[in-house]
């Protein structure tokens, strides 16, 4: 499960709880696919809490993946193990698992390249359509439906796709 | 409350109103904007500004102690006591003046927030760190629509001199510092504003030459946002604001 830092405390029932959550603006991909998951640390009392942390700061789905994994959590009967929201280390489009960026790909999203540091103040090179596979694609709009996506249009198949935005 | 706390806690203001009042100007927009595309754009912006706003505002609740939230702070508090810069409270005007107040803010605000990444103040180094990436984007998209409309029509191009000319103005005030946030400069807490002003004036003056614009000569800047004196047009955007907080309040759904 351990995403992206060293927090990971082994339970694997507590861990196929997380890996079951969805994100609600993309349920086929879940909080362990985004990498939104932190991981599982030991509080100062004993108990254990999962650390969660946001993709963008205005992230209106923030509140509901932390309900989501709350209820999750109360069902299966982890009524002990608090949530919290982190904001740094911040989060980037490369903990996003490779698992993660086939289910996008498989939904109709063009998952975000690799090594995001290379996001700069430049123009990002062509995504490669998730329907036909055609890297003659361009730009419609660099905001798409919600804040982690832009939306482009390919020229080959014509089709308009979400585009992950590297961060 | 110590003098230092006093001052950290008008810093927190100051970078959580500049988010807060920018993202409400920028969500008049919505379903207002030339094309769908750039009315995503624009409430994306303001969604990624209020949701900055959202985490200075916390942390300045927390360092005052009096039980006020971002919320709180953001609906409650008069003119008077907000912190943020005149640019961002200026109406929107047309399309152009606002891609230049935008362009000249994202073009500040990333330098600021690139510098704030590394304070010593965990929280704010935090929030920094995190906007630092987000608006990243904002100015590459002001910066294009800077361009493509200074170097468009023959209309377009009067309306973005129109633009730059109603807000450079107010670009001095980015760079101010008073003697409260001198003393966390000092310490490495707060950014070093004068010192942003070279690269600003760089990237600025960069973007407007291949735009075929020219900065305009201003003989006095105004300022004053950072002590509470604002202009008129705050007050009217607060009034429509706050409105339903003041007149329902600790409503909830």
């Amino acid at each position: 499960m351990t995403v992206c830092q060293t927090l990971t405390v082994p339970d694997a029932a507590l861990e196929a709880v997380l890996a079951g959550v969805p994100d609600p603006e993309i349920p086929v991909v879940t909080v362990v696919d985004l990498g939104i998951l932190r991981g599982v640390r030991v509080r100062p009392d004993g108990g254990r809490e999962v650390v969660l942390t946001p993709t963008y700061t205005g992230c209106p789905a923030t509140l509901a993946i932390e309900a989501s994994v709350r209820s999750g959590l109360d069902a299966a009967g982890f009524r002990d193990v608090t949530v919290v929201t982190e904001l740094s280390p911040p989060w980037s489009t490369d903990w996003i698992t490779d698992a993660g960026r086939e289910k996008l790909r498989a939904y109709g999203i063009a998952p975000p390249e690799k090594d995001a540091a290379r996001n700069s103040l430049k123009p990002e090179a062509p995504a490669q359509c998730p329907q036909c596979g055609s890297c003659r694609t361009h730009e419609v709009s660099r905001f798409g439906s919600t804040p982690c996506k832009a939306l482009w249009r390919c020229e080959a198949c014509a089709e308009p796709f979400d585009r992950f935005k590297c961060l | 409350m110590a003098p230092r706390d006093r001052a950290l806690l008008e810093l927190a203001l100051r970078l959580g109103d500049d988010a807060l009042i920018l993202g409400q100007r920028l969500g008049e927009w919505c379903g207002h904007a030339p094309t769908l595309e750039v009315d995503l754009s624009l409430t994306n912006i303001a969604l990624d500004l209020i949701g900055q706003a959202h985490h200075f505002l916390a942390y300045a609740g927390e360092l005052e102690g009096e039980g006020r939230d971002a919320d709180k702070l953001a609906f409650r508090r008069d003119v008077l006591e907000f912190r943020n810069c005149l640019l961002v409270e200026q109406p929107n005007g047309d399309f152009a003046r606002t891609m230049t107040r935008q362009f000249l803010f994202s073009t500040w605000q990333h330098l600021l927030m690139e510098q704030l990444a590394q304070s010593r103040d965990p929280r704010l180094a935090g929030v920094g760190a995190k906007a630092v990436k987000e608006v990243t984007y904002h100015a590459r998209l002001a910066s294009d629509w800077v361009v493509r409309l200074g170097d468009g029509t023959e209309e377009s191009r009067r309306r973005m001199t129109e633009g730059l000319d109603w807000t450079w103005r107010f670009v001095d005030e980015l760079f101010e510092v008073d003697a409260s946030e001198a003393e966390l400069v000092a310490v490495g807490v707060a950014v070093d504003r004068p010192a942003l002003r070279p690269a600003w004036d760089a990237r600025v003056g960069d973007v407007l030459g291949r735009a075929g614009l020219s900065a305009p000569i201003v003989k006095r800047g105004v300022s004053g946002g950072r002590t509470g004196r604002h202009s008129e047009h705050l007050g009217h955007m607060l009034g429509e604001m706050q409105f339903l907080s003041r007149a329902y309040p600790d409503a909830v759904w």
